[in-house]
């Protein structure tokens, strides 16, 4: 058997073994390698699916939505390096953070905090995705769109994993950014320039990541506090967080409405964003003016945490049926 | 290494081969999909 690895596969009973220090975020926990070759399945997980089925949709919807038009061929090579992009960045965020994973009920069966793939090989496998993303968007697509690809993997993987998510509460405020990324290079795949338009389309995303995120945090708080991420349930409070969902939510519903006052998007896409942002601000609403008590199920938390995949879903699917109406 | 491990070794290598080649077409298949478009372009 060999020794227990540390994240970046040095031997931890070694001299040159890592040792763990003050920060949580660099703390080294040793990692049983695989003994069996790890499972395709396992490498497909670590690429974090659902995360991509969202990243891919919007990048989709951007290119849709965007005047335009783009052969099918290479429509579908847009989206694939944007999926391979986002694979990659999540397989490096996850080799980054295996050792916080491990000390996450929500993390510890992800396959390497698991032991299931070697961090090394997930390291690999994640900066291999990202290379050929980038290398095929901007041999296939545009330089442009490649460009931005790249930038977005490095925002995520470095300036948010890295950097951002163990100093600062306000780290998914700004790593929202990363997130927001497909939809912006799914229009400038069609287009070839960055205009209005799919700046909004970033905004909203932007916009929409800390509700989000902070509604999941209230109700897995405790896993946060237990890796020393500084989530803002954690160093604000839970009555602050609160608070900035409801503002954020606020700020969202307007944000959404942008695209049909610049003249972007049509009525039907305003209609479906002032009904999904409007519903959104009210689920907001009970989770901002209460606390919980004890064994309380945070249902409003959850509620809104769910919504708040839905309501992506169905904007962004409003903006393409508004255009293909309008055209 | 026991019978029943070298023969869960030997399906998961198995598997992982087989998912490789098959990226491997998929991309070959791409990457000349996307040269017929340039080229006709």
């Amino acid at each position: 058997m060999p020794a227990p690895l540390s994240r970046n596969g040095n031997d931890v009973n070694s001299n040159t073994a890592t040792t763990a220090t003050a920060k949580p975020a660099t703390k080294t926990i040793a990692l049983t390698p695989a003994a069996m070759p790890a499972h395709w399945r396992d490498f497909y997980a670590l690429t974090k699916p659902g995360v991509i089925r969202l990243v891919v949709f919007t990048g989709l919807c951007g290119l849709l939505a965007a005047p335009g038009a783009i052969h099918p061929v290479i429509g579908f090579t847009a989206i694939l390096s944007i999926a391979m992009a986002a694979g990659g960045a999540a397989v490096l965020n996850q080799w980054w953070e295996a050792d916080l994973d491990k000390l996450m009920k929500r993390t510890v069966r992800r396959p390497i905090p698991a032991g299931r793939i070697r961090p090394d090989d997930a390291r690999d496998f994640g900066m291999m995705l990202c290379g050929f993303s980038v290398l095929i968007m901007g041999l296939a697509v545009g330089y442009l769109a490649a460009a931005i690809l790249a930038f977005s993997i490095v925002y995520y993987a470095v300036i948010y994993t890295i950097w951002l998510k163990p100093r600062t509460p306000q780290n998914i405020v700004i790593g929202g950014g990363a997130g927001a990324f497909p939809p912006l290079i799914g229009w400038i795949a069609v287009t070839g320039e960055i205009t209005m338009m799919p700046v909004l389309l970033f905004a909203i995303i932007f916009m929409w990541t800390p509700p989000h995120f902070w509604a999941l945090a209230l109700f897995v708080k405790p896993d946060y506090a237990a890796a020393g991420i500084p989530m803002m349930p954690n160093v604000a409070g839970e009555k602050s967080t609160r608070y900035q969902i409801l503002a954020y939510s606020v700020v969202l519903f307007l944000t959404t409405l942008a695209p049909v006052a610049i003249g972007g998007a049509g009525m039907i896409y305003g209609f479906a964003a002032a009904l999904l942002s409007g519903v959104f601000v009210l689920l907001s609403i009970p989770v901002a003016l209460r606390l919980p008590t004890q064994d309380d199920v945070l249902k409003p938390e959850k509620r809104l945490f769910a919504f708040s995949i839905v309501y992506l879903f169905a904007l962004f699917a409003a903006l393409v049926v508004d255009r293909m109406v309008l055209a | 290494m026991t019978p029943d491990e070298e023969a869960e070794f030997k399906a998961r290598r198995k598997s992982r081969n087989l998912v490789f080649a098959l990226i491997l077409f998929g991309f070959v298949a791409l990457i000349y999909a996307i040269t017929v478009v340039r080229v006709t372009d």
